[in-house]
């Protein structure tokens, strides 16, 4: 089945005209239709217009970029022309959230359903290039949360057991490129949400340096952290997939003026006197014994590529997930006062103005986004500020000196995505703390705004795919690009393949 | 200074919009406390003559010339993504005075 190829795959079978880009997006759209009842990984189809993109692109013919014709999925979270995108939240959209009434029965107070009349950079620069989109994915309301459980559409399920959860919040990406509903899926990383995903469904995603790609038209969570791209099925797709979307943009002043390296070149697949970081403060209790099995024999492969491994230290790791924690609410309880009911989505009836905004977030708003909102709240509240933002901000600087120390050592980090192999629907319901400490070894990351690499490194006994993270300094996706895909190209962990 | 009183917490909903009900105070104000008491061991890191980190990567002030850019959303495009009356190319929100 088509549906199953790499990006390179599919890539030289369009190029050869031994298939179709409409053959290739019907395939995709096939396997939704098939599977996703199972997986909920597509909350918003958009079928009719990507076979129409791909009717074109087959007139044209032609197939020199690497994307063209190539079927994606998109995190709901990216705004798109003409395509609804609601962030898996209530207050995008007309109550209830699955309304059939006819649009005549409508009224204002039902609010109305977003479809951005823009596109995210992101989306702008893959639909330039020939790539289809085919529709939205799950994700945890505003990409608050690590197992796509928090949508107001259910929870993602895991297509290697379906008990489990896919992580989150890029939940929906993750299992629909595990179960090859797609080609590859954007996704976006705040404190782990692309990298968690990828390591419990066995897909390839990584976080780039913070200002490598455009943040326009992708809704915020928290502003200096938030990071975007995506999950393909292998390293060398994610190269590809990289090259076309990273870069400045005059649209977000946060991105960097530093050239984009063809990041394929980087593909050499020689790692030989690389000296690779083993940072210890990583296999701390709670590490499942069987992912950090997994990860020291990853560490073997790549002492027999060449590379030397060694010890190493990133001391103040034990409060990366508290520091998160009070900058990203803070970040949030600013963001989030856009969503008033007024310009887009979900309204309720009111008498006056201030009772509309109440009314309007109070219903629209599901309660994680609520706590969070709160908890920032009250940390830039007078008298709060200098404990809370301000400290977290100091603990940040002291986060970001331990990997810039570090890397005066090692060209790059290893280690776990996450401490256990995906866990089951509902596990962590009751025990909001261990939702949070899912984030314990890819938040220092974000803090420190370095790039972070997650590939599969095994299975657990009960056949769940384990992750390896690959960390490097900032700007050296190229690095962390080429150690993931000699250690992919040395074993065989990604080309395995779930039964849905 | 870890412990949140439903009081604040009733303070805080208020501050950002929120309407909470009694049970859903009591709830909150459990979870908050249970994470600004997580959050607490921040307070125990010498940050003496650090200073907050700003910008993660150091990047300078972002230019471009300045000239008009006709890359631009369609304002009406955008009055039409909401819910509520437009008039005169204006949205009708709730009178602010009740």
């Amino acid at each position: 089945m088509i549906n199953s190829l790499t990006i390179s795959q599919a890539h030289k079978k369009l190029k050869a005209k031994e298939i179709s880009a409409s053959e290739l997006t019907q395939s995709c759209i096939d396997r939704i239709e098939a599977v996703d009842e199972k997986l909920n990984a597509v909350v918003h189809r958009n079928f009719d217009r990507a076979l129409e993109h791909a009717k074109e692109i087959d007139a044209k013919g032609k197939f020199d970029h690497p994307l063209t014709g190539i079927p994606y999925l998109a995190k709901d979270v990216f705004c798109e022309e003409g395509v609804q995108t609601t962030a898996c939240s209530n207050i995008l959209q007309k109550k209830p959230p699955f309304a059939s009434a006819p649009q005549a029965s409508q009224k204002a107070s039902d609010g109305r359903d977003y479809v951005p009349p823009f596109n995210s950079t992101t989306t702008k620069r893959l639909n330039a290039v020939g790539a289809i989109s085919l529709g939205k994915t799950n994700t945890d309301e505003f990409t608050m949360g690590a197992s796509t459980e928090n949508s107001c559409y259910g929870v993602t399920r895991n297509p290697w057991d379906t008990e489990r959860v896919a992580g989150g919040s890029s939940g929906g990406s993750a299992s629909a490129v595990a179960a090859d509903e797609c080609i590859f899926a954007l996704g976006t990383d705040t404190g782990g949400s692309i990298r968690q995903p990828a390591g419990f469904c066995g897909c390839t995603g990584l976080r780039t340096t913070y200002g490598r790609t455009s943040r326009y038209g992708v809704m915020s969570m928290a502003s200096s952290l938030d990071t975007i791209g995506g999950l393909t099925k292998n390293v060398e797709d994610y190269a590809t997939f990289l090259s076309a979307i990273a870069g400045q943009d005059p649209k977000d002043a946060t991105t960097a003026n530093i050239p984009v390296p063809d990041y394929g070149k980087a593909l050499t697949g020689d790692i030989k006197g690389l000296k690779i970081g083993l940072p210890k403060e990583y296999f701390i209790e709670g590490i499942d014994s069987e992912v950090e099995a997994a990860v020291r024999e990853a560490t073997k492969t790549l002492e027999g590529l060449g590379a030397t491994i060694k010890e190493i230290s990133l001391p103040h790791t034990q409060y990366a997930i508290a520091t998160y924690y009070v900058i990203i609410s803070s970040e949030i309880s600013s963001n989030m006062a856009r969503y008033d009911g007024i310009r887009f989505g979900h309204t309720e009836d009111a008498e006056n103005l201030i009772e509309h905004y109440f009314n309007a977030r109070s219903s629209g708003f599901g309660d994680e986004v609520k706590r969070r909102i709160m908890l920032g709240t009250f940390a830039l509240s007078a008298g709060y500020y200098d404990a809370y933002y301000r400290q977290s901000q100091k603990v940040r600087a002291l986060i970001q000196q331990d990997f810039i120390n570090a890397f005066k050592d090692v060209d790059a980090i290893v280690s776990p995505v996450s401490p256990t192999p995906a866990f089951t629907v509902g596990a962590h319901e009751n025990d909001l703390l261990a939702m949070y400490l899912e984030d314990v070894l890819t938040a220092p990351q974000a803090l420190a705004g370095v790039p972070a690499l997650s590939v599969p490194c095994g299975f657990s006994k009960t056949n769940l795919p384990i992750g390896l993270q690959i960390m490097g300094q900032q700007w050296g996706e190229e690095t962390v690009l080429k150690v993931g895909h000699a250690y992919e190209s040395a074993t065989d962990w990604n080309t395995k393949k779930p039964v849905v | 200074m870890a412990t949140l009183t439903t009081d604040q917490v009733r303070h805080i909903a208020k501050l950002a919009r929120l309407t909470l009900s009694d049970a859903e105070v009591k709830k909150f104000t459990t979870e908050l406390t249970s994470i600004l008491e997580y959050v607490d061991r921040l307070q125990k890191v010498d940050t003496k003559n650090i200073e907050p980190l700003k910008n993660v990567t150091g990047q300078q002030n972002s230019w471009r010339e300045d000239a008009v850019t006709t890359d631009v959303i369609d304002p009406d495009a955008l009055l039409e993504c909401s819910a509520l009356p437009i008039v005169d190319r204006q949205i009708k929100t709730p009178s602010a005075h009740g």
